[in-house]
């Protein structure tokens, strides 16, 4: 089953086209790697999909909900408000600054939203807000502020505070390039054992060696455009296009 | 000065602390909500409507406090309740003054327009210095835009415009005396009254203790609030 399918989706601020004719679809529990150089749209491809960013053209389903479609006369049209917040709900995003709320103890930030928003019960969320900090090895930081803790720490209560919603795709956005290199460890620990729980899942990445590990299909963006898209080992191998090959040289030095 | 007499001048003078904590404190009560609305308005996207609010806190920053006071004076008591927008120009125009208990509300006017100026900029810099990343954090968490605003971007507003929010009702303490122009009967009022009947500088000098003690207690008030909101930062 689709968890997300895109079709032929533009976006433009103002004259510069950042995405042009963007097409791609993601499985239930598959796990898709974004690469590609600085500037070439990833951001503003998840940005779209979020909803942080409009669209200008395309379509746009998740799980099978269309948010964005194309309606009779060939103009692109979102779905209406209601059907919106609700796909919202169901796509989560992980920034690269983690973007906690400061003000809030680590278990406010991860409660917040689904008493606030799914009105779950207080001591519901809390419980669950529990259960997800173990699984990520923060049990003893709830009561801790954002500011008390590591960049690793951060951003893995950044993922328990997405996951917390019990999204049915989650989106990552350089989910390590903050951190420093000894720290980036811990995070791609914890997307694995989330791919291995058979999370669906979008990672734009510069960890070369954890998207051809972990990743079922890997797509290499390039102004804006998917120049391939494919199986790990063929853009990772000796198939892949000169420019993919160009672009992964820099890694592997 | 015989020892009675300084006690009886203290009290006399300390009743007119109370005028003054009146205008202070209905001015806060006021200016804060009022600042906040300004701020708000001041950012909204509709062009005409920031523009407005814009040229009303020029005016209100740009001209002497006293000079607003003076002009509510003239102009507030004037005002009728079913006044239309033509009748109420004409007679700001042409204000005149009737004396009684409307000065305390046309001195309140004046204040409340002039203060809510000076903490609508507060505000504005606070929400603006509040990174994009927490309404699109908020925003992929399904946050309403004012469950957004109200319970993750006010919040950090109010511990970032503490400082500068405390050196504006400091000031006002201080202000408040310009109501006397339009004869408000506050401290100053009395201040001066007894130091010209008694032919001294005392009544002046107390009413300068008095309002250095109520500034420093908003300065201990305010450095309290600011420790409180040090749990994060
Ligand atoms: N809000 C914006 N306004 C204008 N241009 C933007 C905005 N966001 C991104 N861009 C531009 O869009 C292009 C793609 O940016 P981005 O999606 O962040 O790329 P990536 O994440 O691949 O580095 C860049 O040229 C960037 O300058
Ligand atoms: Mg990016």
């Amino acid at each position: 089953m689709a968890m997300l399918e895109v079709k032929n989706l533009s976006k433009s601020f103002d004259e510069l086209e950042v995405l042009k004719d963007i097409s791609f679809d993601v499985q239930k529990g598959e796990v898709v790697a974004i690469i590609g150089p600085s500037g070439s749209g990833k951001s503003t491809l998840l940005r779209c999909i979020n909803q942080l960013e409009k669209a200008n053209g395309g379509e746009i389903n998740v799980c099978g909900t269309d948010m964005l479609i194309k309606n009779a006369k060939g103009k692109t049209v979102y779905a209406d408000s209601k059907v919106l917040r609700a796909i919202r709900l169901k796509t989560g995003l992980v920034f690269q600054n983690f973007n906690l709320f400061p003000h809030m103890s680590v278990l406010r930030n991860i409660t917040e939203a689904p008493v606030c928003v799914l009105k779950q019960n207080k001591e519901d969320a809390k419980k669950n807000a529990m259960s997800l900090l173990k699984k990520m090895g923060l049990e003893t930081k709830a009561d801790s502020y954002p500011c008390e803790l590591s960049g690793g720490q951060q951003q893995r209560v950044s993922i328990a505070r997405a996951l917390a919603l019990s999204p049915e795709i989650l989106f990552f956005d350089e989910p390590t390039s903050a951190l420093d290199p000894e720290l980036t460890g811990e995070i791609l620990k914890v997307i694995k054992s989330l791919a291995a729980d058979g999370m669906t899942m979008v990672i734009v990445t510069h960890e070369m060696a954890f998207a051809r590990d972990v990743a079922d299909k890997v797509i290499f963006m390039e102004h804006g455009y998917i120049v391939e898209m494919g199986a790990p080992e063929q853009l990772f191998g000796e198939n892949a296009s000169d420019r993919v090959k160009q672009f992964l040289q820099r890694f592997n030095s | 000065m015989a020892k009675d007499d300084m006690l009886t001048l203290l009290k006399l003078m300390l009743e007119y602390v109370l005028p003054t904590l009146k205008l202070f404190a209905f001015t806060l009560l006021f200016s804060i909500p009022a600042g906040m609305i300004v701020a708000l308005l001041k950012m909204c996207k509709i062009k005409p409507i920031s523009w407005l609010t814009n040229i009303y806190i020029l005016i209100m920053r740009g001209t002497p406090l006293m000079l607003q006071v003076i002009v509510a004076f003239y102009f507030i008591p004037t005002v009728q309740k079913n006044d239309s927008a033509p009748e109420l120009l004409r007679k700001f125009l042409s204000g005149v003054s009737i004396r009684g208990n409307y000065i305390f509300w046309a001195v309140l006017v004046a204040f409340v327009l002039n203060y809510a100026a000076y903490f609508a900029e507060i505000f504005r810099g606070g929400i603006e210095s509040i990174p994009k990343g927490q309404y699109e954090a908020a925003g992929a968490l399904g946050f309403s835009r004012l469950q957004t605003f109200f319970r993750i971007i006010l919040p950090q507003v109010v511990k970032r415009v503490i400082p500068a929010s405390s050196n504006e009702v400091i000031t006002l303490v201080k202000d408040t005396s310009l109501a006397n122009t339009v004869g408000y009967m506050e401290l100053i009022y009395i201040a001066e009254t007894q130091s010209s009947r008694l032919s001294s500088l005392v009544p002046l000098f107390m009413a300068g203790v008095m309002y250095f003690v109520m500034a420093s207690v908003l300065t201990l008030l305010f450095s309290f609030i600011e420790k409180k909101f040090n749990y994060y930062k």
